[in-house]
């Protein structure tokens, strides 16, 4: 429907204060501040809780500002797409150069906070992440193969051991584990949401894998992944930051993926069509609360460490 | 006596001033409380040895 009144937001990129949160794209912030909260709380060096606020909170600024970058770059192609077209620059409230101008702003305060408030080695993870999603994910990889998806993931998967940077200053194989879990989790995420959701990719000549090598090799991915992720996951439940209660989880929940992967595996598409892939999307789910129950098992592990019931 | 009605644009400049100021004030209190943080002792020399998983206490002031 068009708006015949006189529209001043598209002729003035007068932008309201929501629209530019809204470039920060604040629903993947949360996944952001989750994991990042949970790499430094689980991390064996206590940090004074300002300290983690501000820590977490530049975290997820960071995450914003590559989250505007990466729709400044992108405006082309969400103009193109149903599901993007109300963006803040497809919609005409914001202009480029105002998301240019934003993203980079807060991606510098962002890494010289965390510099300030953590320590470097924190803020060098945190500005490779954005440059990281925003050179190698979005301005080459994403319109260029369909393992975009794969390579890319890696951007979300940072956060956490950012965090556990942020309290040690270091890395270590509990934080890059936490990262693989993320990181092996992102493609059968994504790409059971592929499987259900009609986008126009095509049209925005994105390569997605159910397009370029079609539904069937999405599904036998789907299964792939999901079980190159469960031994990632359930090893994270014999190292320090695991435990007996984590193990558990991790094991359940893995077995339940799998079992969701495999069956999507074993369907075709005149099935799906045929159930509205309930399949799919009962395994979309699934993933959302796969990630939040790891991580929210690894917090409880650490929180309960210093009273002598968790971890091993 | 003020009769004219602000347009939809001034409101929307205003939630952006508002929005804004808001979030330089929270910048600031922030910045203030980190130095608090930091100040009142918080052991920045404290670092976490990866290579044999001790705890390197720093030292005190």
């Amino acid at each position: 429907m068009t708006d015949t009144s006189m529209d001043m937001t598209s002729e003035t990129g007068e932008a309201g204060f929501r629209d530019f949160v809204a470039l920060l794209k604040p629903r993947v912030m949360s996944l952001v501040v989750f994991t990042a909260f949970v790499g430094l709380m689980v991390a064996p060096v206590p940090v004074h809780p300002m300290v983690v606020f501000t820590s977490v909170l530049f975290i997820a600024i960071g995450g914003g500002a590559s989250g505007a970058l990466n729709m400044w770059w992108d405006a082309d192609i969400d103009a193109v797409m149903k599901r993007t077209q109300s963006r803040p620059i497809p919609s005409g409230k914001v202009t480029t150069g105002e998301a240019y101008a934003i993203g980079m702003t807060l991606s510098a305060i962002s890494v010289i906070m965390l510099g300030l408030a953590a320590n470097w080695v924190a803020a060098g993870l945190l500005a490779f992440t954005i440059f990281f999603y925003v050179v190698i994910y979005t301005m080459w990889l994403k319109r260029w193969t369909p393992q975009n998806i794969v390579i890319g993931g890696a951007a979300g998967a940072f956060p956490p051991m950012i965090g556990w940077a942020a309290a040690t200053g270091s890395i270590s194989v509990e934080s890059v584990l936490m990262f693989m879990i993320t990181f092996m989790w992102t493609p059968p995420h994504f790409w059971a949401l592929a499987l259900f959701v009609k986008s126009d990719y095509d049209k925005a000549k994105v390569p997605m894998l159910t397009v370029t090598h079609g539904r069937k090799a999405t599904r036998t991915h789907i299964l792939i992944y999901t079980l190159l992720l469960a031994p990632v996951a359930i090893g994270a439940g014999f190292t320090s930051i695991g435990g007996p209660l984590y193990l558990v989880l991790a094991l359940g929940m893995n077995l339940w993926f799998v079992k969701g992967a495999v069956d999507i595996w074993r369907r075709d598409d005149a099935q799906s069509d045929a159930d509205s892939h309930k399949v799919e999307r009962k395994f979309f789910k699934l993933s959302l609360i796969y990630l939040f129950l790891h991580f929210g098992a690894l917090l409880l592990e650490a929180t309960l460490r210093p009273f002598g019931l968790g971890g091993w | 006596m003020a009769i004219a009605k602000d347009h939809e644009l001034h409101t929307r400049r205003q939630g952006r001033n508002v929005g804004l100021g808001v979030v330089l004030a929270a910048f600031v209190a922030i910045v203030f409380g980190l130095t608090i943080a930091k100040v009142k002792g918080v052991d920045v020399a404290t670092g976490y040895d990866a290579s044999n998983g001790i705890i390197n206490e720093g030292i005190s002031e």
